[in-house]
């Protein structure tokens, strides 16, 4: 009896994980699948299979560069993020200072804002200043690395404050008594004991600003538009497969820079 | 020469002090133990040496060396954490290595040194292993032997034992003492058990709110609390309330009990009785003082008898006796009536408090 009801649980334990686990991944499998369909457009059942797809979102530009444009966005706006994170996070973990949660809950604001709204003011906050300076920011790829930054910096926060909690501090305070100043201590115990937070934040911050559609379509000039907005501006005249086989080169970049940061830490280990 | 004095060192935080004026001078080659409750100060005052908090006044010096303002990592001190503390990306060898490396000691001088120092400890085949692969107690070997690789001037230990279990303990503790004396090495212990400490020490410094409660050998501690609170935190649990009457103890209630010598207190204090120079008879015995109650509680130890009696004026006392063995006299059972006795030198006149 007792037994038949703990096979029953298990039962519907399995199945309600598959389920879940269905649900996330079976959008992706099928765009994947999507961008082999030869049909002209997009459309069930498949009459054939190419890679026609491929070829042609490379041969459009807007892609391409489109491509480019966030790739080096995105890990500019990772390294801002890095520069200013990983001190930022040391004072909050570290500082006690008054005004400390406020500064954390500052931070983490960008996550919460949403995005549209984040967009919309940044925007109005660049018009003003070129009102007042005369220099544009808005439309410039400096204005759009600051928006970036601003997506990447809670991500690496929130991962390098949660890597560095778990830091006894006493390891610093040993380092000290034998001998080691304050940099060294940095370089050669604080910084390779929270590795795994710091990879894993840098990761998440720049996923993170690279799929970023909101706040950049305020942001970017005439003929410089990140890969989100060159999707939603091909979509709006074409309803193809190509946004199938960009979607899945993003797929595979992002899963990729996953498995090679997972095989030097553990990202586990970062949470 | 490596002689730490503390001269009217002070620490506070905002209004709160937690550690006042204190003086101290610890002898070259000497253990002492700062031995206190929690929140006595005696972390701070370790922390103050070790240089990882500033005192808010005073000076501290080694070998005649003024330090107040030094940064840890130039007062050549070794320091053992409760929580040992290991670099947890490093092997044993790195980190032992790593004190030397900050030296700039040559490599093959290092990798010597820590071989050595490994060997001290009983570490050695552990040396390309990770601080998590080993026990609690290992670990805590790891530190005292990465603290005393350096050469330091002073060791100083910050609750070493807490995190080990009984009988790890015990063993620690000898290899400490053993270490520390063939070593000839400065070291100040900080511990809130009054057994750790009197096993290790030379002298121990008693604290309480901030400020030395008394000072002394182990034997003198034990044997000659001065206040109340130095009696209870050496594990004396029997405290009879009274004053000094004419060269004699008398209790609250009107008994007299002989004293032996120090009679000088005035006004309130208290007589303080080590449960093993409580004797337990049936009769009262002549020449000393004697008490009759009831037991209460009685928890046989194997090599020792503990009773708790109350006392006909309600006083609850322990008392402990060697056990009698087998075919020697019976224990006395749970409500037995008795008479608890002591020789007149055996009582010590404490201060309230």
């Amino acid at each position: 009896m007792s037994g038949a009801s703990a096979n029953n649980t298990r039962w519907a334990y399995t199945l309600f994980s598959s389920l879940v686990i269905g649900f996330i991944l079976l959008p992706l499998v099928f765009i994947v699948w999507m961008s082999f369909f030869s049909n002209k457009i997009l459309s069930f059942p498949p009459q054939g299979y190419t890679l026609d797809w491929y070829t042609r979102a490379w041969e459009l530009s807007d892609f391409r560069n489109g491509f480019f444009l966030s790739f080096r966005t995105s890990m500019i706006a990772t390294l801002v993020a890095l520069v200013l994170g990983l001190p930022a996070s040391f004072a909050l973990v570290r500082g006690r200072f008054a005004g400390r949660d406020l500064v954390n809950t500052l931070l983490m604001s960008p996550i919460v804002v949403p995005a549209i709204v984040g967009g919309s003011a940044i925007f109005v906050f660049f018009l003003e200043i070129e009102f007042l300076t005369g220099i544009q920011v808005a439309g410039s790829s400096l204005g759009l690395i600051m928006a970036h930054s601003l997506i990447a910096l809670p991500w690496m926060i929130r991962l390098v404050t949660t890597s560095m909690i778990s830091v006894n501090p006493s390891i610093e305070e040993a380092a000290s008594s034998l001998g080691a100043g304050p940099l060294t201590i940095f370089f050669r115990i604080t910084l390779p004991v929270i590795k795994p937070g710091v990879i894993a934040g840098s990761l998440f911050a720049f996923v993170n600003s690279f799929i970023d559609l909101e706040k950049s379509i305020f942001l970017v000039g005439p003929n410089s538009t990140t890969l989100q907005i060159a999707l939603i501006n091909y979509l709006e005249w074409n309803f193809d497969s190509t946004i199938g086989a960009v979607a899945t080169v993003q797929i595979s970049l992002i899963t990729l820079l996953l498995l090679i940061t997972d095989r030097y830490v553990k990202l586990s280990r970062a949470f | 020469m490596s002689e730490v004095v503390l001269q009217e060192v002070a620490k506070h935080y905002g209004p709160a002090v937690v550690v006042q004026n204190m003086s101290l001078r610890i002898a070259d080659g000497e253990l002492i133990s700062l031995l206190g409750p929690s929140g006595c100060g005696k972390t701070t005052t370790l922390r103050m040496i070790g240089g990882f908090v500033d005192a808010t006044s005073g000076k501290i010096t080694v070998g005649g060396r003024d330090v107040t303002g030094l940064p840890p990592n130039r007062r050549n001190m070794g320091f053992v954490f409760q929580n040992y503390a290991l670099f947890p990306h490093m092997t044993i060898a790195q980190n032992v290595a790593f004190g030397l490396e900050m030296r700039k000691v040559n490599r093959a001088d290092a990798e010597k040194k820590v071989q050595e120092a490994l060997a001290r400890v009983r570490l050695a085949q552990y040396a390309d292993r990770l601080p998590k692969q080993l026990s609690g107690g290992q670990q805590q070997r790891v530190a005292l032997a990465r603290a005393l690789v350096i050469e330091p001037d002073v060791l100083l230990l910050d609750e070493p034992l807490s995190n080990l279990d009984a009988s790890l303990r015990q063993e620690m503790k000898i290899e400490i003492r053993q270490l520390q004396q063939s070593l000839g090495l400065t070291t100040i212990f900080v511990t809130h058990d009054q057994d750790e400490a009197m096993s290790t020490s030379d002298r121990m410094v008693l604290m309480y709110n901030g400020k030395v409660e008394q000072i002394g050998s182990p034997d003198e501690l034990y044997n000659q609390p001065r206040s109340a609170f130095a009696a209870r935190f050496l594990g004396v649990p029997n405290l009879l309330p009274g004053r000094i009457v004419q060269g004699s103890f008398e209790m609250e209630g009107g008994t007299a009990l002989r004293l032996a010598g120090q009679k000088q207190l005035v006004g309130n204090c208290f007589l303080a009785l080590r449960p093993e120079v409580i004797g337990i008879s049936a009769e009262a015995v002549e020449g000393e003082n004697n008490l009759s109650g009831t037991v209460e509680i009685m928890t046989y130890h194997g090599a020792a008898v503990e009773y708790q009696l109350r006392t006909d004026a309600g006083l609850t006392l322990t008392a402990r006796a060697v056990a009698p063995g087998l075919g020697g006299p019976e224990v006395l059972p749970k409500g037995a009536k008795a008479w608890l006795h002591w020789p007149a030198s055996a009582g010590v006149i404490v201060s309230e408090h």
